[in-house]
C-alpha cells in the first residue's frame, strides 16, 4: 500500500502540513473559517518535531501488525479493508488510550474537545494525495508504495 | 481422504476473536465453534464500567459487528458452560452432558475474579466487577443503594468506584497496601492520585483489609475493618485481582502453574491444544520468566499467534509486558513494565503536583524497563516502544520525561530505522 514517508534533510519545520491537516480535517475545509471560527479547533493528525535546524513530521504508519488495533478495548481502531489504511472510528472509540500507550511513533492524539477521543492520519480518504504530503513546498513529505 | 477437521474456541473474548481473525487469513474454510458461557457476542469486557455509567450504548460494548460470527463462518454456543475437557479422547464437555470433538482447540477462558475468604462474602449485594452479566446486575441493585465499599484499589477497584460514584453513591475504598494500584503505580505516583479521589469525594481507606461484610439475612449493611472500625454501606465490589480461570485444565494433562503453560507458539503441553489470553501464564520479556499478565493487548496477541498457528502458518510470540492504561476522573494515568520497582534501578522522575502531573522511568543497563505516567501521557507509546526495542538509553534519557520528547531526541540510525524508511534504502 501507498504511504506517507518523511525525507528529514528537505524538511524546513514550516509545518504547513500541519496547517493544511488540520484545514482538511474541518468542518468547513477552509483554512480562515477552520482557523478562525471553529472553536475548539480540530486537531491536525500529525506531529512536526523539531530540534535546532534538524525538523520532520510525523503521522500514522499504518503498520501491518499494528499494535493500535491489537490494544483497542472497543474495537474502534481497525483496517480499512480497501486502502490498508489504519483508521479509528471515532463515534466507538471511549478515550481510553490504550492506543496512545502502544502506538511506538506517538502519533495518535487524544481529541478532547467534546466526548473524548482518539484522533489519528486517516490517510485523507477523499484525496488523491494526502494534503500534508500535497501542501509540502519541498517534497520532504512524499507518499509511495512501500 | 482428507480427515475432517474442526476448530473448537472455548471462551468469546478478545483473545478467541484475534484467533478467528488469524485463523481466517490463513484458512478460509476450516470449521469454527466458539463457545461461552455468557449468552452475548464477544464483548469488550472493560466497557462494563462505562455501560454501568450509562455512557456507552449496549450496542457499543460489542467488540465486533453484529454480523462478525457469520462473515468469518463460525457457529456460536453461547450461553452453555463448558464442564470439562478431554485432551485424550480430543472432545469436550458441556454443562448438558453434550460431547463436542475437536482436532485442535483453543482454551481462552479468561480469568476470574479472587474472591477473600471474609464472612458475609456470599451476601447476595456482594458483587464482582468483572462481567457483563454481574455488572447488570449490580445497576439494578444500585437504584435503591445509597453507599458502597469497594474492596480493593487496583485498576477495576477504580472503575467500579468511579461508576458507583458518577451514578450518586457514596464510595469507600478499602485497600489493604499502603497505596492504590500497588501492583503498577509507586508512592509518589498514587500520592496524587490519593488527593484527586478525595477531591472526587472517594473516601480511601489505605493499609486495612475488610474482615467480615455484615448485615440481616442477605442484606449488606456494614462491612468490618481490620484497624479503622467499620463503615455502613448498601453494597460491597469485591476487587481484589483476577486469576487464570484453570477450572478446566485441573485434573487434565495440561501443565499449568498459576496459568496454562504455552510454549511460544501458545500451544499448551499437549499436542493440538493451545491456551491465548488471561488464562495463560506466557513469557514476560522484563521479568525474563512466564506469569500471568491479564491485559487485553498481550491477550489479542496471544490470540492471534495461537489462531495463525492452529491454521498452520507459524507465527511467534515474543514475549509481553504488563501495560495499563487507565483515567481516574479523568486523570490519565498510563505504567508499563517493572513500573512498581525501585531499589537497584536508576531511576528518572519528573513531577508536578500542582498540575497532577507525575512522571518516571526505570533504567537497567540504560534500558527502560518500566514507565509511569500521570497526568501526561501524551506519546506515550515512544517510551513503551523503547522498552519493547531495549533500545540503550543512555545517550538521551534526560530528555525522555521532558514535555517535547519525541523521536528527534533518539540517535538518528535507530530513528531511520522506525520512522524514516525511505532514507535507509
Ligand atoms: C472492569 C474491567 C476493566 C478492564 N480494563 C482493562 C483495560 O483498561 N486495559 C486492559 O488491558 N485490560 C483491561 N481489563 C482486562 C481485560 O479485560 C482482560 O485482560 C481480557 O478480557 C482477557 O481476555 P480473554 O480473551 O483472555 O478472556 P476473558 O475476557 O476473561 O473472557 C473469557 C471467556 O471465556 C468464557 N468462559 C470461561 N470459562 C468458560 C467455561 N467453562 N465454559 C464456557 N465459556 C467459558 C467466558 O464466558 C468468556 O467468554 C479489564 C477487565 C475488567 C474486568
Amino acid at each position: 500500500m501507498k504511504k506517507i514517508y518523511v525525507k528529514e534533510e528537505y524538511c524546513m519545520g514550516c509545518r504547513l502540513c500541519e496547517i493544511h491537516c488540520l484545514v482538511a480535517h474541518s468542518k468547513s475545509k477552509k483554512i480562515i473559517k477552520a482557523y478562525k471560527e471553529e472553536f475548539p479547533r480540530v486537531l491536525p493528525r500529525l506531529i512536526v518535531e523539531e530540534k535546532g535546524p534538524i525538523s520532520f513530521a510525523l503521522q500514522c504508519r499504518h503498520c501491518e501488525e499494528a499494535p493500535c488495533i491489537e490494544a483497542c478495548l472497543t474495537g474502534a481502531m481497525g483496517r480499512d479493508k480497501k486502502s490498508g489504511a489504519v483508521t479509528c472510528d471515532e463515534d466507538r472509540c471511549v478515550g481510553c488510550w490504550m492506543c496512545i500507550m502502544v502506538c511506538p511513533f506517538g502519533v495518535i492524539l487524544r481529541d478532547e474537545r467534546e466526548k473524548k477521543v482518539a484522533t489519528k492520519c486517516d490517510l485523507c480518504p477523499d484525496e488523491d494525495i494526502p494534503v500534508c504530503v500535497a501542501k509540502c513546498p519541498n517534497e520532504a513529505l512524499v507518499y509511495e508504495e512501500e | 481422504m482428507r480427515k475432517s477437521r474442526n476448530y473448537l474456541i472455548v471462551g468469546n473474548s478478545v483473545a478467541a476473536i484475534a484467533a478467528i481473525e488469524a485463523i481466517r487469513e490463513v484458512d478460509k474454510t476450516v470449521p469454527i465453534t466458539v463457545i461461552s458461557q455468557e449468552p452475548y457476542r464477544a464483548y469488550s469486557r472493560s466497557l462494563v464500567s462505562h455501560f454501568l455509567e450509562g455512557k456507552v450504548t449496549i450496542e457499543k460494548v460489542f467488540y465486533r459487528k453484529k454480523d462478525f460470527y457469520q462473515r468469518n463462518k463460525v457457529q456460536t454456543i453461547l450461553g452453555k458452560r463448558v464442564i470439562a475437557i478431554k485432551p485424550k479422547e480430543k472432545k469436550i464437555v458441556l454443562e448438558d452432558r453434550k460431547r463436542i470433538p475437536y482436532t485442535k482447540l483453543l482454551l481462552t477462558c479468561g480469568s476470574k475474579p479472587i474472591l477473600p475468604s471474609v464472612k458475609g462474602i456470599e451476601k447476595k449485594d456482594v458483587f464482582t466487577f468483572t462481567t457483563w452479566d454481574e455488572v447488570k446486575r449490580l445497576a439494578k441493585t444500585i437504584k435503591k443503594a445509597k453507599s458502597a465499599v469497594v474492596i480493593g484499589g487496583g485498576m477495576i477497584g477504580l472503575k467500579a468506584a468511579e461508576g458507583l460514584k458518577s451514578l450518586g453513591l457514596k464510595v469507600t475504598i478499602v485497600e489493604q497496601a499502603f497505596q492504590i494500584l500497588p501492583a503498577i503505580l509507586d508512592k509518589d505516583g498514587s500520592k496524587i492520585i490519593h488527593r484527586h479521589l478525595k477531591e472526587k469525594g472517594i473516601r480511601l481507606i489505605i493499609n486495612d483489609t475488610v474482615l467480615e461484610i455484615r448485615g440481616k439475612g442477605k442484606k449488606v449493611e456494614r462491612v468490618i475493618l481490620g484497624k479503622s472500625g467499620e463503615v455502613d454501606c448498601d453494597l460491597v465490589v469485591v476487587a481484589i485481582g483476577v486469576t487464570p480461570n484453570l477450572d478446566l485444565v485441573k485434573g487434565t494433562a495440561l501443565k499449568a502453574k498459576r496459568g496454562v503453560l504455552v510454549d511460544r507458539f501458545m500451544q499448551t503441553s499437549v499436542k493440538e491444544v493451545y491456551a491465548a489470553g488471561d488464562v495463560v501464564e506466557a513469557y514476560d520479556f522484563l521479568y525474563g520468566r512466564k506469569r500471568p499478565i491479564p491485559v487485553w493487548p498481550l491477550a489479542f496477541q496471544q490470540g492471534r499467534v495461537a489462531g495463525s498457528n492452529m491454521a498452520g502458518k507459524r507465527m511467534e510470540y515474543r514475549g509481553g509486558l504488563i501495560l495499563n492504561s487507565i483515567e481516574v476522573f479523568g486523570l490519565p494515568i498510563i505504567t508499563a513494565g517493572l513500573s512498581a520497582e525501585e531499589k537497584g534501578y536508576e531511576i528518572l522522575t519528573k513531577s508536578d503536583p500542582k498540575k497532577k502531573v507525575y512522571k518516571k522511568i526505570v533504567l537497567r543497563k540504560g534500558q527502560i524497563i518500566g514507565a509511569i505516567l500521570v497526568g501526561d501521557i501524551d506519546r506515550a507509546g515512544i517510551i513503551v516502544g523503547l522498552i519493547k526495542d531495549r533500545l540503550d538509553v543512555t545517550n538521551f534519557k534526560d530528555e525522555i520525561l521532558e514535555e517535547n520528547f519525541g523521536y528527534i531526541y533518539v540517535p538518528k540510525e535507530f530513528r531511520a530505522k522506525m520512522v524514516l524508511p525511505l532514507e535507509v534504502r
